[in-house]
């Protein structure tokens, strides 16, 4: 057993695991955020992707342990109180969510790659940027539209504040 | 049409919640004092269970129990059942061995259930469970379907000699067998339908809890279909009578069919909870035990033959088809590769004879059941590529053969059973080729081959029937239960309004559809509309979704019930108005008196109804209103999918190119979602086409592709972006005049795409999934 301690949405939690917890039990059953999913075994679907220090990790492919005191953003900690993320909006938008599984890793996987391309994201692209996230319902075709949407919007806001 | 109403594109009333990751799926669900339960699966495919030993389990850290089959039949905790009896055209009814939610005697598949750890943490579950010691007695397995009823195979059920659970037919024999006597010519086919497995995003989870004091059991489970759930374990499996035993589905994670069933694991579940005194019980799949558990889909094996007279019309389509329903017959499993495939063989042709013979038959893998299309995505595939290479060695071109044979006047019955009731299918197919500029191919393959790329155009004509269904035909056909819909309205005293439905949403968007019906017939915004769904303590019995089913007959229900709502209001409202009741009109939300400015807010109306200060005489106080509504036909959405590949043949890899699919399903509620559907059809669809597939050694029957490394789901570049659109014909058999397009894409989609492949390469036919390894072989010659 390990005692740990990170930052979870600006939050600091503590807790006591087994050294083989995974990141996302930790996240769901000790912080008892559920938002994070769990879609595979293998690392394969990304329905558990957070950001650790900012960047997308699969959380079911990291220990607990080895996010001890590192800063983690889940799902739960994207939106800003009321202000959904350009993302979060996006998907709404374009209808980018059927059964809503996916869509926490999907949304968080989204940040992170316009984090990386800005409003340089094409179609191709983001495609190819999804490799690691599996969606059973939407056929893609409207998450690609929203992640282009947000990016866009994105690089808009960007630019606006510069 | 209003903003919230029918036809608008609104955003999703569930979004939110899903988007900041507060959705609430049964996994998320942690009670008090929960504990968590880990199954010991059989390694083998075939053996029988010599002993078990669970003792080192038992002593093992955390450990709860440890029960096994023995435990389970000791309780006298019934099998699950299959709820579809089909008859064998001898008039013998099905062969079903028993399906017990722990196998005690004999494992019949690798993952079968032998024994369940509970343990107070998952990891404590899962050590103990490696120390449970089951002894068995390895016996050889039968994989292959079509081996299966050889003689001297080996047998998965006492009761069903040959593996053969049913020899069923359907159609006329001597007609059929006359016209392809007399046919110009016969074209034949060998086609194999592939294994697949649904993979809902979300794994199967249940949670049992066991309430002593009241001798009461709650469930909260994936479940498409809650109410049939607790009537199956109250009634057939025996946990509890139906008023003690609550189901609830919270939010689901995509279903595609394999949420409908009935499983071992929710049985133990709630039977483990009472064996421990109360304390409930979870249990969640891992994505390999939900590849080695949850049904899985098609599985087909089919001979058939179509003849032709010497204007190139269709005389007659003879098939016999081997289905696989694996080790155990799954609650639909018999009526899928029967009433859900076999009706719908003459497709969008006017086919004078059908007959088709069909086999079903036990093998060692994991039970079969509906998948997202059921039947209908076997029958159409066979269809259309038995169309598709009848053009080609008929030298007529795949449009016109179509066009010469499909039906241009309705009603329609077909030889098959199916009477269509709408649909023009001239509409949908010049859409799809305009919208592909299909005269223009010609020049993109001269491009494509100027880069050294083979390109190829399919088409796909499908038909299907959903709405499921008309209560008294399907009960004639042999099922088990009514599959009818429920709904009731509740007006509250200021005027918001739940929706209690039977249907249940699983990503389907039901929260907003069925809002935005409300929102026509009453102008109440959608933001106080409330849809219930999911819960057996809350809602009314009702059927749950699947079949494409909950807007054709879950709305219709919902419409029955809003008749009722609105007669009360408007009585209320003329006795209010001192006017007469037949000039009372609903428009934006207020009751007015024709022709005059008199008018009152539906909210005061519903107000008036619950102070009942002053109501007409006699008039009971409320207003909330029931119905339960029983459709009278199937409904018939069709479409035409055009396919456009390229293919490498350096590497053998199929690239689309474009896909367009252009449906007919009647009046639309919400085209965003309409479209949403349509696309996570077609990606399954097309997974199917070049990516799935369920494998298993035939030696050993072990699983091949029991992850996601080893089985291939589509992802976003495996797919294109699709264009999608609608022809429109009203369906006249329910009030909205609508079809249902959750499965259209499914069907319509894998035939398109081989036949875009076999043309592109110019070969007959190539098996699913076309793998580049596959395609790469059949360009080479070394198929
Ligand atoms: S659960 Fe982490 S990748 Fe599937
Ligand atoms: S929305 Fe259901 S898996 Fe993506």
């Amino acid at each position: 057993m390990a005692s740990i301690s990170m930052t979870v949405n600006g939050k600091s939690v503590t807790g006591t695991v087994e050294d083989r917890t995974l990141l996302v039990n930790f996240i769901r059953e000790n912080v008892g955020l559920t938002g994070t999913h769990v879609g595979c075994d293998t690392s394969q679907c990304g329905a558990c992707v957070v950001h650790v220090d900012g960047i997308a990790v699969k959380s079911c492919t990291m220990l607990a342990v080895q996010a001890d005191g590192r800063s983690v953003t889940t799902i739960e900690g994207l939106a800003s109180g009321d202000q959904l993320h350009p993302v979060q909006a996006a998907f709404r938008e374009h209808h980018g969510l059927q059964c809503g599984f996916c869509t926490p890793g999907m949304i968080m996987a989204a940040v992170d790659m316009i984090n990386r391309y800005g409003a340089n994201l094409d179609e191709a692209t983001i495609r190819h940027e999804l490799e690691g996230n599996i969606c059973r319902c939407t056929g893609y075709h409207n998450i690609v539209k929203a992640i282009q949407a947000a990016a866009n919007e994105m690089a808009g806001l960007t630019q606006a504040a510069e | 049409m209003g903003v919230e109403g029918i036809g608008a594109r609104v955003t999703r009333k569930e979004d939110k919640r899903f988007i900041t990751g507060k959705g609430r799926y049964t996994d998320d669900i942690a009670l008090k004092d929960m504990t968590q339960a880990v199954f010991v699966r059989s390694p083998h495919a075939h053996a029988k269970i010599l002993s078990i030993d669970v003792s080192k389990a038992k002593a093992a850290p955390g450990v709860v129990d440890v029960l096994t089959g023995a435990d389970l039949a000791g309780d006298k905790i019934g099998g699950l059942i299959c709820g579809w009896m089909i008859h064998s055209k001898d008039g013998t009814p099905m062969k079903a061995g028993a399906h017990p939610a722990i196998a005690f005697d004999k494992v019949r598949h690798v993952g079968d259930q032998v024994a369940v750890v509970i343990a107070e943490t998952k990891n404590q579950a899962r050590d103990a469970a490696e120390l449970v010691e089951v002894e068995y007695e390895v016996l050889p397995a039968i994989i292959d379907l079509a081996g299966a009823t050889a003689p001297g195979a080996p047998q998965v059920h006492a009761e069903a000699p040959n593996n053969l659970i049913y020899d069923w037919e359907i159609g006329d024999k001597a007609a059929t067998d006359a016209a392809l006597a007399s046919a110009a010519r016969i074209v034949t086919m060998d086609i194999v339908n592939n294994r697949l497995s649904p993979n809902p995003m979300e794994p199967r989870s249940a949670i049992g809890s066991y309430d002593e004091a009241e001798e009461h059991f709650t469930l909260y489970n994936t479940t498409q279909n809650p109410h049939v759930a607790r009537l199956v374990l109250s009634a057939f499996v025996g946990i509890a009578p139906e008023h003690k035993l609550r189901v609830v589905a919270p939010d689901v994670g995509g279903g595609f069919g394999a949420k409908i069933f009935i499983y071992p694991e929710e049985t133990v579940a709630l039977w483990a909870s009472k064996r421990i005194g109360g304390r409930p019980v979870k249990w969640t799949a891992d994505r390999t035990e939900a590849f080695l558990t949850d049904c899985h889909g098609r599985d087909h094996v089919t001979h058939a033959e179509m003849g032709f007279d010497a204007n190139n019309k269709i005389v007659g389509f003879r098939v016999h088809t081997i289905a696989n329903l694996g080790a155990y017959m799954s609650t639909f499993s018999s009526s899928v590769p029967t009433y859900l495939y076999a009706t719908l063989l003459s497709g969008q042709y006017d086919i004078p004879a059908i007959h088709a013979n069909v086999e079903a038959v036990y093998t060692n893998t994991v039970p079969v059941d509906a998948y997202r299309g059921a039947g209908r995505p076997e029958a159409t595939y066979l269809l259309e590529r038995m169309m598709e290479t009848a053009a080609r060695e008929l030298g007529e071109d795949p449009v016109e053969l179509r066009r010469k044979n499909f039906i241009t006047s309705f009603p329609h019955q077909t030889p098959v059973i199916m009477c269509y009731d709408a649909g023009d299918y001239e509409a949908h197919m010049s859409k799809a080729l305009e919208a592909s500029d299909y005269a223009g191919f010609a020049a993109r393959k001269a491009e494509s081959a100027a880069r050294g790329k083979l390109r190829g155009i399919g088409l796909s004509c499908y038909i299907e029937a959903c709405g499921i269904a008309p209560s008294q035909a399907v009960g004639s056909l042999g099922a088990g239960v009514g599959l009818w819909e429920s709904a009731e309205v509740r007006v509250n005293p200021v005027g918001s309004i739940e929706i209690l439905t039977g249907s249940h949403s699983h990503g389907q968007g039901h929260e907003t559809t069925f809002a935005q019906l409300v929102n026509e017939r009453l102008g109440v915004g959608i933001n106080n509309i409330q849809i219930v769904h999911g819960d057996t303590d809350k809602v009314q019995f009702g059927m749950g979704t699947y079949g494409s089913r909950s807007g054709a007959v879950g709305m219709s229900a919902i419409v029955k019930a809003l008749d009722k709502v609105e007669a009360k209001a408007k009585k209320i409202a003329a006795h209010l108005m001192e006017a007469s009741e037949a000039d009372i009109v609903i428009e934006n939300g207020e009751l007015k008196v024709a022709g005059t400015d008199k008018k009152l807010p539906f909210f005061q109306v519903a107000l008036a109804a619950y102070t009942a200060h002053n109501l007409p005489a006699g008039m009971e106080p409320g207003l909330k209103e029931g119905a339960f509504y029983d459709p009278s036909n199937f409904t018939f959405p069709s479409g035409t999918y055009v396919c456009e590949v390229e293919v490498d043949p350096e590497t053998g890899k199929v690239e689309i190119m474009q896909f367009v699919a252009a449906d007919d399903f009647g009046n639309i509620i919400n085209p965003m979602i309409v479209e949403g559907q349509v696309h996570g059809g077609l990606a399954q669809g097309i997974g199917q086409a070049l990516l799935e597939g369920v494998s298993y050694d035939t030696e050993s029957g072990q699983l091949l592709t029991g992850s996601y490394m080893d089985y291939t789901m589509p992802r976003a570049d495996d797919v294109p972006s699709f264009n999608v659109m609608h022809t429109k014909t009203v369906c006249p058999g329910n009030p909205l005049g609508m079809k249902g397009c959750g499965e259209a894409g499914a069907i319509g989609s894998p035939p398109a795409v081989i036949n875009a492949i076999t043309n592109a390469i110019g070969v007959r036919d190539i098996s699913m999934p076309a793998t580049p390894a596959k395609v790469w072989a059949a360009i080479h010659g070394n198929a």
